[in-house]
């Protein structure tokens, strides 16, 4: 064992509490606990001179002492997003000021285009395409091969600066599927009857006989757009109907709904939402998931 | 009581005695109490010219091993030792470590307290007495003390004497040479962390980052402060070895040590008196004056002993003096001692379950590290499978997967990789986001890490064949280096509609 001193009474003062016999001295602070303490006083008074400190009011609403140094992490995101922003200055410009093609020419451009698309694609088209452009139900997949409205460069360009069906855009896309039986061009049984044609048109599960009845109607009434294989026509905008590929659903409900109905989704206008060279990074970055044709 | 004020022995020989007396001696500390100041005795002898070596080793490799060179071709830094953290590298001569390896150095963390259990468990706090840096720079700016106020006896009395203009003039001296150590201690840092040269020129030319300057300030200030002010309280009251280390040692661990059963009954001793009948210590408190941590060896093993073994040589300077063999203090283990006052004959044992499990520790782990640092590849390969779309449908009802193929080239020469695939029957590979889709071969500069977009394409009736004969397709991605033909061959999945 250790040999025990015992704290002389007289030169530490107990606290004059008593708790089940057990006193507590009143022993001074460390020394230098106790100059920290003091050094974080001094050091307080100036942050509050330096730094955004003490909340006041004024007329107009609450505010803040923002100090002389005037730093505070707003200014700081503001600083180094222009600080980005004039780093990226130099790229943005030539994308905005070169064509696709002479873009897509040069690797080192076009990879920093892709880039920069990609991320734009999130903030701007996600919304609507999913966040890897894989589409939902009425609104396409942008990784396949099949395009409404054509897939070359050129054609998605146009596409996202004009949209489709959107009625400020005086060149938007525009295209608009009759509604057959809404509207009382066809009768019912003869909705049934192309329906049955147009789910034979990719090879999937149908009724032959109604099929053979319904080829007359989709002469007359689809084959306009959709020609007369069915295989649709870009520069009208009519989807091809023999392919693998359904916007909005290959059952026979969907398509007879789709007959009777008409869909005509909406795509907003982007030209006066983005600037040039976005529109154009949109453009490439669409283009190089997978299915742009040349 | 001036607790240096020691006790003169009657009779002694005033020639050889010290007046000093231990300031950390066992409870003559109050919780409270000011700290005593320690004025070490200057001493000569083989340890203090060890420590001087190895005082002399130590600063000059931590001074001069960044401006080392060491030639890595044009693309990489040519400091041997360099911490690049803007270019994520660790350089360390003909090793570069990239950031996912850094378990490199946890080995090499775990490799050295390895080292430190083995050392201490043979022969105690040799880290603590000779090469730790607080040591070190300790024995440093004790030298410029005593450099500039003298040895013991002259340093105390000037700090009791009133203030006057030398008493000025040697304080300034003493803490402006500190300071100047302390500046060049945190200069010296700086340099390991980017080209030391480059660095030097902008530092003269007050070009440097602010964090430069703040790095040089931060350890010029704990420098000076643990190195000249606060000394041997580092050791005692901050750093938490002592306290672990308690539990390396045992009655084999040699350990600086007063040779009780040889020095005692101890006791003044004149000139030609006989040695009959008293031990060797003849109290001249020389070992006290000399401890730079203010203890008595006599007391026996101590916390605050740092195991400096300067006491030894101060010991022995007398014990050549008085004409009695060397060694009163010096290396020795308790198992040694109890043989010695028991007669039994012991010996210490060096090699005991502990240093043999520490050694085999040590062997294995630097096995370990040396396998993985040989095995290492020059190449790194990974394959990410888009997650979203996890697939796509083509119009023709084909399945295309996507997936990202990163190369990390961590050679220095650019390479070409082809990237197949295998195992996939009717499958078609393509590139994607580039202008040439039929280029399969993706090049990767040296020291680089390049990724390229790989589309695998699945006509529909294979892929009808192929899920009902397997619920998950599993196929291989085979990247080959082009010149040397060696493959890395990645398994992944195709993911398509389930039906």
């Amino acid at each position: 064992m250790t040999d025990q001193e015992v704290k002389p009474e007289d030169e530490i003062e107990t606290t004059g509490h008593e708790w089940d016999g057990i006193k507590e001295y009143n022993n001074p602070l460390p020394r230098w606990w106790l100059n920290i303490f003091y050094i974080t006083i001094v050091w307080s008074i100036g942050y509050w001179v330096f730094m955004p400190a003490i909340p006041y009011w004024a007329p107009g609403g609450w505010t803040y002492t923002e100090g002389i140094r005037e730093l505070s992490q707003r200014n700081k995101v503001a600083g180094q997003i222009a600080e980005v922003t004039a780093e990226r200055a130099a790229h943005r410009d030539e994308v905005a000021n070169l064509s696709l093609s002479q873009i897509r020419d040069s690797e080192e451009l076009y990879q920093i285009a892709l880039a920069g698309g990609a991320s734009s694609f999130r903030d701007n088209c996600a919304g609507c395409h999913g966040s890897g452009a894989q589409g939902f139900t009425g609104f396409p997949n942008l990784n396949d091969d099949d395009w409404i409205w054509g897939g070359k460069l050129s054609d998605i360009e146009f596409t996202i600066r004009h949209g489709i069906r959107w009625e400020d855009d005086p060149d938007t896309r525009y295209n608009e599927m009759p509604r057959y039986l809404a509207d009382e061009f066809i009768s019912r049984e003869e909705v049934y009857q192309v329906t049955e044609y147009v789910l034979s048109l990719s090879g999937l599960d149908h009724d032959a006989e109604e099929a053979e009845k319904g080829k007359t109607i989709f002469a007359n009434e689809c084959a306009t757009c959709h020609a007369d294989d069915g295989a649709g026509m870009q520069e009208m905008g009519a989807p091809n109907l023999t392919d693998s590929i359904w916007l909005y659903g290959s059952d026979r409900e969907d398509v007879f709904e789709t007959i009777a109905y008409a869909r005509n989704g909406v795509m907003p206008a982007w030209q006066n939402r983005l600037d040039e060279g976005t529109i154009k990074e949109l453009a490439l970055y669409v283009h190089s998931l997978g299915g742009g044709e040349e | 009581m001036d607790a240096r004020v020691g006790h003169v022995p009657e009779g002694q020989d005033t020639e050889l005695h010290v007046d000093a007396a231990p300031v950390n001696k066992e409870h003559a500390q109050p919780l409270y109490a000011d700290r005593e100041k320690v004025y070490p005795k200057l001493v000569s002898g083989k340890f203090r010219s060890a420590k001087w070596i190895i005082m002399a080793v130590t600063l000059g490799i931590y001074y001069l091993t960044p401006w080392i060179r060491w030639d890595r071709g044009p693309m990489a830094p040519d400091q041997a030792v360099l911490v690049d953290f803007p270019g994520r590298r660790f350089y360390f001569f003909f090793i570069e470590i990239w950031p996912q390896e850094v378990y490199f150095i946890t080995g090499l963390l775990i490799l050295a307290a390895v080292s430190l259990f083995l050392v201490t468990s043979i022969a105690g706090r040799v880290w603590c007495g000779y090469t730790c840096p607080q040591t070190v720079w300790t024995d440093l700016f004790i030298y410029i003390e005593r450099m500039i106020e003298g040895d013991r006896n002259k340093r105390m009395r000037l700090d009791r004497a009133p203030w006057s203009a030398s008493k000025i003039a040697k304080k300034a001296t003493k803490h402006f040479i500190w300071l100047v150590i302390a500046v060049a201690t945190g200069g010296a840092w700086v340099f390991y962390f980017a080209d030391a040269p480059t660095l030097a020129r902008e530092l003269i030319a007050f070009e440097s980052q602010p964090i430069v300057y703040l790095s040089i300030g931060l350890f010029t200030f704990t420098t000076y402060m643990l190195g000249g002010i606060a000394r041997e309280q580092v050791c005692t009251y901050m750093c938490p070895w002592p306290r672990i280390q308690g539990a390396m040692f045992d009655e084999n661990t040699f350990a600086v040590a007063y040779k009780e059963d040889r020095g005692e009954p101890r006791g003044a001793h004149k000139k030609g008196a006989s040695w009959e009948g008293r031990g060797d210590c003849i109290d001249c408190n020389q070992c006290v004056a000399a401890c730079p941590v203010g203890i008595d060896i006599r007391d026996g093993l101590q916390l605050e002993c740092i195991q400096c073994a300067l006491c030894i040589d101060a010991c022995d300077t007398i014990m050549d003096r008085v004409g009695r063999p060397r060694g009163l203090i010096g290396y020795d283990s308790l198992q040694n001692q109890q043989a010695r006052t028991t007669g039994s004959g012991a010996r210490t044992k060096v090699v005991r379950p502990r240093t043999i499990i520490y050694s085999t520790v040590l062997v294995v782990v630097g096995a370990i590290m040396l396998i993985a640092l040989l095995l290492r590849a020059e190449t790194e390969v990974n394959v990410i499978a888009d997650r979203n779309p996890l697939f796509v449908l083509l119009s023709n009802g084909d399945i295309r997967n996507g997936y990202t193929v990163k190369i990390l080239n961590k050679g220095d020469a650019a390479t070409d990789f082809e990237v197949s695939i295998r195992g996939l029957t009717g499958a078609s590979l393509a590139r994607g986001q580039t202008r040439n889709e039929s280029n399969l071969v993706l090049s990767v500069p040296a020291d680089t890490l390049e990724s390229g977009k790989f589309f695998v394409q699945l006509p529909s009736a294979e892929f009808q064949r192929l899920t009902s004969e397997e619920k998950t397709l599993q196929f291989d991605i085979v990247i080959t280096d082009t010149a040397s033909k060696s493959e890395v061959v990645e398994s992944v999945s195709f993911k398509g509609p389930v039906s």
